[in-house]
């Protein structure tokens, strides 16, 4: 039987590119249960450049637990397909072996026990260790930030984005491109890119006004490294606007402009790049049609959606590249560039596994910096849990139902909507609940804790629009979140539906009563994209609540049914 | 909170929209474009338009039609209560046979760009623009 590995090595070979990923290597390390700095950082050495790619660190300067999803379904082409296999099938899918550091890392079972046997994942000073070693390996590797780098914590909430600025230009990264930061608003984005050391990348980022390339943010950038001539191009979160609040940065325009994204690679290629990489974040599923759209790309280096893959994923000539997110990975990737086209790659995706990989002193020290003004607010402590604590997966995660019950008891309503979003660290059974963990789970910049009356008819709306925007079958009708949780409130969906027809069974939880369309329930949420919303920030509230509760225990959430396909 | 009254404007525009959506090509539509083509056949491709996959404000959705050496290009929003949004007539001298414009979509609906090609043939291409309840 042919293995998955040789099946992707056949197909490379079926196109004239040769590739290797550290996969390979990483299945010995889970074979041996043991893990050091030198196994994790091993590398063959290969080709002439190298890429290195972070994204998606959502201000996660310190060590953290992050559980990976245990639902995440793919929808259309993309059913059944990487990245949307967990658990069990995805470690089966890349002989993964069970209670290994890969199934810790990259999957969701046991989490809780594994947490306590593999301990924190992700710190920007592991990182710059892993960065360095890299560096003295092959000096002029590439560092590419993918984004949702200046948002997602107290310290970065109270420095607008400072504290991240300050700690990643210690790693010198050479590009980024955005999503997240643009929520700190046009002016404080335009401010800091003005000073930022290295390229600020969107082919995407248009002026809404005159919808041309916006000032600040070039399509690409050239580098010179291994003797070859590099393009990155930068595409930036194509959904803005629709997913965060748009009138907090009205000048810009996004979208996909696949087709600009073609006339950018032509240009590239036509001023002699030798290799186009494209730096984005877009989600893996957009990217993956984009690839098989746009020709020219040889490396496409994944962000927005949070996957962890072991290995690229190809299509046509193009590598994808999927780097996870909150710190927990590094990917590298070496290339071989000759006669003006990628011949071939070795790729790692690199686990920071915070107890192995020791901790660089220098950063260490950039980070504390900035979190010591802030320590004692950071350190207090709120309450502890009985339960785990953690956010991703298609329709709930229990820190979105403890987010919800806040809610429901805080603000007295029937009912409660929580954004679908994928950042925000776990939190493992027995530990307190200091306000910096409610911080990481909550933070943006329209955290008002509204209080309204929806109609039972509008709250459909809504959730049908939720689930079109993460089920349509198209990947470019996808803004890449979850759907929206609910509290107070049961459904069922039938993800193959069209929109308009997926949701059905509406539940009133409280009385068991189906939803009156013509009736208006009392619905408090949080993070709505309207200008002018009104009600305590959300952190309060949960706050609030935890300190009520002591010790906090969420019951498995049973209220959404999801419809066998 | 208390909605803003152009909340509640949004609110109930896209709670209209559940019983509608989404728009898609029907017989009007189809008259207006054998209007235009005078019943002839209409290939697909040579017309290219260009618009948001997800508007990002469906108030204003900038679009653009190109066919190359065309005389005409009709552009139709099949789901707005009237569909016809332009035609853009290009003359012999006409530097470029593009057009660009924004446009107002009451809600999900395919837009519709129909070419009048030099060899008096017809092309269409169709797009569907999704508008969202933020959007």
């Amino acid at each position: 039987m042919i293995s998955r590995r040789d099946f992707l090595q056949a197909s490379m070979a079926a196109s004239a590119i040769v590739g290797a990923s550290g996969f390979g290597n990483w299945s010995r390390l889970a074979a041996q249960q043991a893990l050091s700095q030198d196994q994790l950082l091993e590398f063959d050495t290969f080709g002439n450049v190298t890429l290195m790619h972070l994204t998606d660190i959502h201000a996660q300067l310190v060590p953290i637990y992050f559980r990976e999803p245990s639902v995440n379904f793919g929808v259309g082409p993309n059913r059944g397909e990487v990245p949307h296999l967990t658990g069990a099938e995805f470690r089966r899918f890349y002989g993964i072996e069970d209670g290994s550091p890969s199934h810790y890392a990259l999957t969701s079972g046991d989490f809780t026990a594994l947490a306590r046997a593999y301990g924190r994942m992700g710190g920007l000073d592991r990182i710059a260790t892993v960065v360095n070693a890299i560096r003295a390996d092959r000096p002029d590797a590439l560092l590419l930030d993918g984004g949702d780098t200046w948002h997602g914590s107290y310290t970065c909430y109270h420095t607008a984005g400072q504290d991240m600025v300050n700690a990643m230009n210690g790693l010198r990264p050479d590009a980024m491109t955005f999503h997240w930061e643009f929520t700190l608003g046009q002016e404080r984005v335009r401010e800091i890119v003005e000073g930022l050391p290295f390229a600020a990348l969107g082919q995407n980022i248009f002026d809404a006004t005159w919808d041309e390339p916006a000032e600040h943010f070039k399509p690409y950038q050239f580098f010179e490294r291994g003797g070859t001539k590099i393009a990155v191009i930068g595409q930036a979160f194509p959904y803005m606007p629709i997913a965060n609040p748009g009138w907090m940065f009205p000048d810009y325009s996004f979208g996909i402009r696949d087709e600009n994204m073609q006339a950018m690679v032509d240009e590239v290629r036509a001023q002699g790049a030798e290799l186009v990489v494209c730096l984005s974040h877009n989600g893996f599923d957009v990217d993956k049609k984009m690839a098989g759209i746009v020709t020219g790309i040889d490396v496409i280096l994944s962000g927005h959606t949070h996957d962890a893959l072991p290995e690229p994923v190809l299509v046509g000539d193009t590598i994808i590249v999927a780097s996870g997110s909150n710190g927990k990975f590094v990917s590298r990737v070496d290339l071989d560039v000759s006669d003006g086209r990628m011949m071939g790659f070795r790729h790692k995706l690199i686990p920071i596994f915070s107890d192995v990989i020791a901790p660089d002193p220098e950063m260490t020290a950039l980070v504390q910096a900035q979190r010591a003004p802030f320590e004692a607010e950071l350190k207090e402590v709120i309450g502890q849990t009985d339960t785990l604590l953690y956010r991703r997966g298609n329709f709930n995660g229990s820190w979105d139902d403890l987010i919800c019950e806040a809610l429901l008891s805080e603000r007295d309503a029937e009912i409660a909507l929580s954004p679908g979003v994928r950042w925000g660290p776990s939190l493992i059974p027995g530990q307190d609940i200091t306000r910096e963990d409610i911080w990481n789970v909550t933070e943006l910049t329209y955290p008002e804790a509204y209080r309204t009356e929806m109609t039972g008819e509008y709250l459909k709306v809504v959730l049908e629009d939720v689930a079109d925007n993460i089920f349509n079958p198209d990947p470019y009708y996808q803004q890449g979140g979850d759907m929206v949780r609910t509290g107070g409130l049961g459904y069922r969906i039938d993800i193959s539906k069209p929109q308009g027809e997926r949701i059905s069974d509406m539940t009133l939880l409280k009385t068991g009563e189906r939803i009156d369309p013509a009736r208006a329930y009392v619905v408090t949420g949080w993070a709505s994209v309207n200008e002018g919303t009104e009600g305590p920030p959300i952190w309060d509230v949960v706050e609030s609540h935890i300190r009520k509760q002591g010790t906090v225990t969420v019951p498995d959430n049973t209220s959404v049914e999801v419809a066998d396909r | 909170m208390q909605f803003t009254r152009r909340e509640t404007l949004a609110l109930g525009a896209g709670a209209a929209l559940v019983t509608v959506l989404p728009f898609r090509a029907n017989a009007a539509i189809e008259d207006h474009v054998a209007e235009f083509t005078g019943g002839a056949e209409v290939a697909e491709g040579g017309v290219t338009l260009t618009a948001p996959e997800i508007a990002e404000n469906g108030n204003t959705v900038p679009i653009e039609v190109a066919a190359e050496g065309a005389s005409a290009i009709m552009v139709l929003a099949a789901g707005n209560p009237t569909p016809p949004v332009a035609t853009f007539n290009f003359g012999p001298m006409a530097g470029a046979h593009r057009a660009s414009t924004r446009i107002r979509l009451a809600g999900t609906q395919d837009i519709i760009a129909i070419a009048k090609l030099a060899d008096g043939s017809f092309a269409r291409a169709s797009q569907e623009v999704k508008v969202t309840i933020g959007g």
